[in-house]
């Protein structure tokens, strides 16, 4: 299946939640609504043909720049990604899912962005959305256990955002 | 031990056991590392495994944000530190791809005698500790001494005995110096026979086989599911290596290689070795599988490097240059997975056209793998988790990063 047939399909099951889609990419990734993800992700599960059964990676991209003078030449607005890369293990096959997310929720700093969690479609996405909530900062609705994972309970921040602040000390501990 | 009660609630009734929560680790010699482990016991057996991750957390992925790709080679050097040339092998193939980069054939041959000598190393190791988890420390010993020579012969060509930065964007740093591939030959002809003695030593041995055979046991659906890679998911009989199956630019490595994926298929393994049968008591999926699987890989590796050396010996030109420091990424992004001794390390990079990697991703196996733990040891007996854990293989620089 090309990529434009596969796409034309998704939008006819689907309609406006697919946002978008890139296939001059080295990795093609078509661009899902978050409102539409849970659907998408079980489609690409069960339907026979596709079998997108094996979830390799679920990564946050934080687009922020602080400098206004870079962030004028940059062409994008600030937002937040989360990056689903999947694998067809009996058809051998790869695709990328790409959901655009505000970096805040509401435009107000510390309310962080939501997106549905797959973790009922993929186990394997549990500890990685664990990962993603804890440096990332993007909160998974409908998680069973949205905890940090790598970060102690009590950190402060999400440090793969890039307007992070290295805290100054931690229990006693020097950060800078 | 391989003995599992049929209903734990038998137990419960006769003797009235109070639930008990165990705390196993951080520091612990069957963890591999800092992990920790929180047991809720109801006398032997175990009812919920609860693994705490991220002792050795350094937010690598942080740090990679800020350095040119080349910078951040020793970085992945020490994720996976039991297998870092094969780190260092992942994270070179992802950015060649954003770069576009093709390398020289010698270069690629170059790439397949030390990834897969890597993996001999690797899988010595994770033999050896597992016989440690298991209580045998002879089997330590033996795989150490084999290790140690794998260890000399990466210092005579990178100098580095453990964390090595030597494949590198755009090939590797260095060609190999004279002599070594002779040295390897001959390292290679001393380590068949001595493969057949660990598997006396474990494989076939009695007590081993009756720790591990039905122990554990993950079922395919199970496997694909957590999203578990490498050895682990093709114990459980599923056939998928990326050496084969994987993006071009990875399997253009090993094109023409003659190798077999080793996984079960009809209840067979490859036969292209002597290898000691499955005994009657293990399953597919099993501790025992997952062990057995890694012992197959030495030897297909075994048969790799001598194949790749002919090549490497035979092809002409150079092996080329590494990529510039200062050299620019063109925009864009790139996901590529390799496949390491542990199972499928995926790298991710974001460029924003600057020589510096907007977004550097670490997609870590271990850190899978273990996510399957609790449903592994769910109904367990005490005994058992250390088994179940240790043949996962798992390394906590890895899962942390």
């Amino acid at each position: 299946m090309t990529g434009q047939a596969f796409l034309d399909r998704l939008k006819k099951r689907f309609g406006d939640q697919i946002t978008g889609a890139n296939f001059e990419a080295l990795d093609p990734w078509i661009e899902v609504s978050p409102d539409g993800l849970l659907a998408v992700c079980r489609y690409l599960r069960d339907e026979p043909d596709l079998r997108f059964n094996f979830l390799n990676c679920v990564s946050g991209v934080d687009y922020f720049e602080a400098d206004p003078k870079k962030a004028a030449k940059t062409g994008w607005e600030p937002h937040l990604e989360v990056v689903y890369h999947l694998w067809s293990v009996p058809h051998k096959v790869s695709l990328v899912l790409k959901v655009i997310l505000p970096r805040w929720k509401d435009d107000a700093a510390g309310q962080l962005p939501e997106v549905p969690s797959v973790s009922g479609i993929w186990s394997t996405a549990d500890w990685h959305e664990r990962e993603v909530y804890d440096l990332s900062g993007v909160f998974f609705t409908g998680h069973p256990n949205l905890r940090r994972i790598l970060c102690p309970e009590d950190w402060v921040g999400h440090p793969l955002r890039k307007d992070y602040e290295m805290p100054l000390e931690y229990h006693g501990i020097r950060g800078r | 031990m391989s003995t599992h009660l049929d209903d734990p609630r038998i137990v419960e009734f006769d003797v009235r056991t109070d639930e008990m929560l165990v705390n196993m680790g951080p520091q612990h010699p069957s963890t591999h590392g800092v992990l920790r482990l929180v047991l809720r016991t109801d006398g032997e057996i175990v009812s919920e495994v609860t693994p705490h991750i991220g002792y050795l957390h350094r937010c690598a992925e942080k740090i990679g944000e800020n350095l040119a790709p080349r910078q951040w080679i020793p970085y992945t050097d020490r994720m996976d530190y039991l297998a870092a040339m094969n780190m260092n092998l992942g994270w070179a193939l992802a950015v060649e791809k954003l770069m576009k980069l093709e390398l020289t054939e010698k270069a690629k041959h170059l790439r397949v005698i030390i990834a897969e000598m890597g993996r001999i190393a690797s899988h010595l190791v994770g033999m050896g500790a597992y016989g440690l988890d298991l209580g045998t420390f002879s089997p330590f010993l033996y795989a150490f001494r084999e290790r140690e020579k794998i260890l000399d012969l990466f210092e005579m060509a990178c100098g580095a005995r453990l964390t090595y930065s030597y494949l590198t964007v755009g090939g590797a740093t260095h060609d190999l110096p004279p002599g070594w591939l002779k040295k390897c030959e001959e390292f290679l002809d001393q380590l068949l026979p001595i493969i057949d003695e660990y598997h006396t030593l474990l494989t076939t041995n009695a007590i081993f086989v009756r720790r591990t055979a039905a122990i554990g046991v993950m079922p395919a659906e199970m496997a694909i599911d957590y999203g578990c890679t490498g050895p682990v998911l093709r114990g459980s009989g599923v056939d998928q290596d990326l050496r084969r199956d994987g993006e071009e630019r990875y399997t253009e490595m090993y094109d023409g290689y003659a190798f077999e994926v080793i996984v079960q298929r009809d209840g067979h393994y490859p036969r292209d070795h002597n290898y000691p049968p499955v005994p009657e008591s293990a399953v597919l999926g099993d501790c025992w599988h997952r062990f057995y699987v890694r012992m197959l890989e030495v030897m297909q590796s075994i048969d790799l490097v001598r194949q790749a050396i002919d090549r490497y010996s035979t092809t002409k030109g150079t092996i080329g240059e590494p990529a510039k420091l200062t050299e620019k990424l063109p925009k864009g992004e790139a996901y590529l997975e390799t496949e390491c001794p542990r199972g499928q390390m995926g790298f991710y990079i974001v460029s924003d056209g600057t020589s510096i990697p907007w977004r550097a991703r670490a997609r870590s196996s271990c850190f899978s793998n273990l996510s399957v733990t609790h449903e592994l040891c769910r109904g367990c007996l005490l005994a058992d988790v250390p088994a179940i854990v240790g043949s996962l293989d798992i390394v906590m620089g890895e899962i942390d990063r």
